[in-house]
């Protein structure tokens, strides 16, 4: 029995998508990835309400750490407990044609038929940092239609882990073998940001070798409670209760994934117990107004009165009435 | 059941439905980088020619959502729907042609996705193509197609859905 095509108003998607139906909730992604007014109209029609067991696992690593294969395996755990699980495969655009190619889905095909499973790829359209502003949409998104557990994919090293940090409940940086020694690892900044390490293709040589060097490094770096040195003020700092547990995994076999399920819910809980959970999501949400602000800052650029008188200040300069700054702070004002 | 031709839009229900529906779907759409689904349905490993094809959209600027190898025709159409997909690129060297393109084109209408358009590529004697054609396939690409052509299709038929 075919289904006749969606409508596009946001009104009726949202409805439809909180009665279920994956094709609304689908497209209501393609609505907060395009920003701008219609993705404004949806996020006040879906405020941010997640359900209690609501949780926000960013999985950031170097490209073949096997970050989706271990997503997979984790979908498989999740989906045991009963939760419902939207997966987010973040994977960059490219900066010169401005496609991307993204596969994260070959490893995640055993659980393409599941129902309580949403998996969608997003680009990241050129956003700095590596993951796409319209993650925190997504996520209110998937939290409103009854997801309970969220894995955030991403590639990533230094800055785009920093920003996946700041959008997740709790993080697990997924490394693998051969890609580097200590030196790189904090290099990248991996220890600042990890609740979790993880090291994954555990059966392959130098796992054992890549564990204990994260170790050693988390010995000389910051100890328990400690604050990670984050870009930015102090609100965006990250605050650990305990020291990141280092485990192994192996994706492919399943291996060391409970596991990894057990430490993620253990951190999670000292998380909240310490008010560490509910200030993260508070500075994820600063940083997302934040976000959005300078969005309308910058669309101010565009306005064609601000433009001319830009151009006037500019004569003013040129004549040495008037210095840049001067200028630039009367726009400003303006 | 078969499916409408895509150059002509949905079918004559669909129609009423996206008029119902209003403005919105030009905003919605307008402006935002094709998405299509490129797929390996069916036994076969060969997969050079969709991955060609899938660097090609690419470097043409959409966003290419791969599936990988050995994927049925449900999973293909439950990708195309939670990717909110614009095209769905079929590569079939198998000979299983026929019944994969038709499945997977019943499965798009049934999911209420019969607005995706359907092209593909592979081992497709000329029989067999207009045999797809008329089933609702929008265009087949057979050894020796270059990509640029296949580029052009998609950006020209996905571009029609954004409408």
């Amino acid at each position: 029995m075919p289904i006749p095509p969606l409508p596009f108003d946001p009104a009726s998607l949202v409805e439809a998508a909180r009665a279920g139906d994956e094709r609304a909730l689908a497209r209501l992604v393609s609505v907060a990835e395009g920003g701008g007014e219609p993705a404004a109209r949806l996020a006040r029609l879906v405020p941010f309400q997640p359900p209690a067991s609501w949780q926000v696992i960013g999985l950031p690593g170097s490209p073949g750490a096997g970050k989706s294969s271990l997503a997979a395996a984790l979908i498989g755990v999740y989906r045991a407990e009963g939760r419902r699980v939207a997966v987010l495969a973040v994977d960059p655009s490219s900066p010169y044609s401005g496609g991307a190619l993204l596969g994260d889905r070959v490893r995640m095909q055993a659980h393409g038929l599941d129902d309580s499973v949403f998996i969608r790829s997003i680009a990241s359209r050129g956003h700095l940092g590596g993951l796409s502003p319209a993650l925190p949409d997504v996520l209110a998104l998937v939290a409103a239609c009854g997801y309970s557990t969220a894995l955030v994919e991403t590639l990533g090293a230094g800055q785009a882990e920093v920003e996946i940090a700041r959008h997740a409940d709790i993080t697990a940086v997924v490394l693998a073998p051969g890609f580097g020694d200590a030196v790189q690892l904090s290099k990248a900044g991996i220890l600042e940001i990890a609740d979790v390490l993880v090291v994954n293709k555990a059966d392959l040589e130098g796992a054992e070798a890549l564990r204990r060097a994260l170790e050693q490094a988390l010995d000389t770096a910051a100890g328990a409670g400690d604050t990670a040195a984050g870009a930015g003020g102090p609100s965006r700092r990250l605050v650990r209760p305990t020291r990141p547990p280092v485990l192994r995994t192996c994706a492919r076999t399943g291996e060391g994934v409970p596991g990894l399920v057990d430490a993620l819910e253990h951190q999670l809980a000292a998380l909240a117990a310490s008010g560490e959970l509910a200030r993260r999501r508070r500075a994820a949400v600063v940083a997302r107004i934040e976000a959005v602000w300078r969005e309308l800052v910058s669309a101010r650029f565009e306005d064609p009165t601000a433009r001319a008188r830009l151009d006037d200040l500019a004569a003013g300069v040129l004549a040495g009435d008037l210095d840049p700054y001067s200028a630039a702070r009367q726009m400003s004002g303006s | 059941m078969s499916r409408q031709q895509p150059l002509e839009g949905p079918g004559a229900d669909g129609d009423e439905a996206i008029a119902a529906a209003g403005a919105g779907r030009a905003e919605v759409l307008t402006g935002r980088p094709i998405r299509v689904v490129v797929a390996k349905p069916g036994l076969d490993g060969h997969d050079r020619g969709a991955k060609v094809v899938a660097r090609a959209l690419r470097d043409a600027g959409m966003e290419v959502i791969y599936t990988g190898l050995h994927q049925t025709p449900e999973q293909i159409v439950r990708t195309a729907v939670q990717e909110d997909a614009d095209a769905v690129g079929l590569s079939v060297l198998s000979g299983a042609h026929l019944g994969l393109f038709r499945r997977v084109l019943e499965l798009l209408v049934e999911a209420g996705a019969g607005d995706v358009v359907v092209f593909g590529g592979g081992i497709i004697p000329p029989d067999d193509v207009a045999t797809l054609e008329a089933l609702g396939v929008g265009a087949l690409f057979t050894p020796g197609a270059s990509t640029r052509e296949i580029v052009a299709w998609v950006r020209q038929h996905a571009a029609l859905r954004h409408g």
